[in-house]
């Protein structure tokens, strides 16, 4: 019975306040879509950070012919040299952090390079201009700097690159986008959950008449009050609901069918990773309609 | 049933008491006119009553309930034993009178069938048989207040609080309301009516309250309106 009628006020209310119920769907939509996409894009990051790192090397360019460093003053880098360095590598204390370890002359510099080169530089140059290179992998790519100064200063070692950093500034563009797109999402968030404060007061004024008599009558304050909540957690739920479906469809068909047959060398999130947040931008909503209640309902519905 | 001690209500400080130690005790089953003019703190008297308002100083007790000390909610099982009618009727406009009294006990939790036998009863004993499902408006200002009463009443509480029931009526109407009040009083029920209608108190012979500037300057069995017209 109480349910019941609870749910025919609920219903009753979202109709009579329509065109702010529905505004109230449309503002939880638009922000928790802007938290959910931060979300998701944080995810896609994270995943690129891991695939990429996974792939990046330390690169130890050892002194070439000709070179005109300080490092290189000495000349070319001997065998004698190469040997040293290796030994440290693979002997010394920085040897548990290598995973993997291989060494490319210059012929092979130049093949690779050659493979990668579409404007026909490397017909220009000749292998013995190329720089003969160890090739580290890490464990852990954070590892980089320890490796980096056990070698550094070895003779015949010109230059030591981290791969990384190619990256890293990339990726500080990216959550510098992900912050801002998370700070939309706050401002949005707090428009929605004003936009719910004043839907529910607006409903509480509107049916102060039946609230007056229920209070006469002596229904308890929950059985008064919970209509109202309920008109507020359900429009901001379906609000939440259809912002999983936008995040849903784009991941699916953007994501999953266009991004990743365009650009297929990047590993992407999946449906998978938007069921995951969808849990958290159901509660984010129903907080919101929870916390606007809260603040409203003991002015206007009081015992 | 209902008992004052020494109560006194001050809105704001420092501002004129709007019950200034008042004390007085009504019975199961006794029909009180509560009078006096605008002012007077007849409003007041029935707020504390209905635990709206706390009083300041002095103890209420109403339907066995010590309500200085009634925790906020248990408020709403009191007011299940208070019927309360007032003197613009507090209808649901786009209800049917049979809606609106049902209304009263389903927001109380009440059972179905419970409401689908209590219901047609109330109004047969209103005298509102044959129009339960006229709206509001479809009825004359007796008739709706009818319809508040059987609201109130419904629930069969021990207690009906009348706040000026026949203000808005003609004479003629406000005799049948006052049967109608009279017949509930019967059942044994405790009626207190706020009023200004002295015709009606000097008709009724009941016990009176005068309250002036928020004393109690009468109380008074088999009372008429005013104390210059005994």
């Amino acid at each position: 019975m109480r349910l019941r009628f609870i749910l025919s006020e609920v219903m009753q209310g979202l109709r009579r306040n329509a065109t702010m119920a529905l505004s109230v769907v449309l503002v939880t939509f638009v922000s928790l879509t802007f938290v959910g996409a931060a979300a998701l894009f944080q995810m896609q990051l994270g995943q690129l950070r891991e695939s990429w790192y996974g792939k990046v090397e330390v690169s130890i360019f050892l002194c070439p012919d000709n070179a005109r460093s300080k490092q290189c003053a000495a000349g070319p880098v001997t065998d004698d040299q190469q040997a040293q360095i290796r030994d440290v590598l693979e002997h010394g204390p920085v040897s548990g952090l290598v995973k993997k370890l291989y060494f490319e002359t210059k012929e092979e510099a130049y093949a690779n390079y050659k493979k990668t080169d579409s404007q026909g530089i490397a017909g220009l140059l000749t292998p013995d201009q190329m720089q003969p290179s160890f090739r580290v992998k890490l464990n852990d790519p954070q590892q980089f700097q320890v490796v980096a100064d056990a070698v550094a200063g070895l003779p015949g070692v010109e230059v030591v690159q981290d791969q990384r950093e190619i990256f890293s500034q990339l990726f500080t563009f990216l959550n510098a986008a992900t912050l801002v797109a998370a700070a939309l999402a706050g401002v949005m968030l707090l428009a929605a959950g004003l936009l719910i404060t004043t839907t529910i007061r607006l409903s509480a004024l509107s049916r102060r008449r039946e609230t007056t008599i229920m209070r006469m009558v002596g229904s308890s304050r929950t059985l008064i009050q919970a209509p109202f909540m309920m008109e507020g957690a359900v429009a901001a739920t379906l609000g939440a609901v259809l912002a999983v479906g936008a995040l849903y469809a784009s991941v699916r068909y953007v994501v999953g069918g266009w991004l990743s047959s365009a650009i297929s060398w990047v590993p992407y999130i999946g449906e998978a990773d938007v069921v995951a947040v969808a849990p958290y931008l159901i509660g984010i909503a129903v907080a919101l309609a929870a916390a606007a209640s809260v603040i409203t309902l003991g002015k206007y519905t009081r015992a | 049933m209902i008992r004052f001690d020494n109560v006194s209500k001050v809105y704001a400080r420092g501002a004129k008491p709007a019950l200034d130690d008042v004390s007085v005790e009504i019975e199961r089953g006794d029909f009180v006119f509560l009078v006096g003019s605008s002012g007077s703190g007849k409003s007041t008297f029935l707020k504390l009553i209905l635990r709206e308002e706390r009083p300041t100083t002095g103890d209420v007790f109403v339907a066995g309930r010590h309500l200085n000390r009634l925790s906020s909610w248990r408020v709403p099982q009191l007011r299940r034993e208070i019927g309360a009618v007032f003197q613009d009727f507090r209808l649901l406009p786009n209800k049917t009178v049979y809606q609106n009294v049902a209304f009263a006990l389903q927001v109380i939790g009440k059972k179905r069938h419970v409401i689908n036998s209590s219901v047609p009863e109330i109004l047969e004993l209103v005298g509102l048989a044959g129009k339960e499902k006229r709206l509001p408006h479809e009825l004359s200002g007796g008739e709706q207040q009818r319809v508040a009463i059987a609201r109130a009443f419904v629930n069969h509480p021990p207690i009906l609080l009348c706040d000026e029931p026949t203000g808005n009526l003609d004479p003629g109407t406000s005799v049948g309301i006052m049967r109608l009040l009279d017949r509930i009083n019967r059942t044994g029920t405790t009626v207190l009516m706020a009023t200004h209608d002295d015709e009606i108190v000097d008709q009724m012979r009941k016990r009176v309250i005068e309250l002036r500037g928020g004393q109690m300057v009468r109380d008074q069995d088999r009372g008429v309106y005013g104390m210059e017209r005994v």
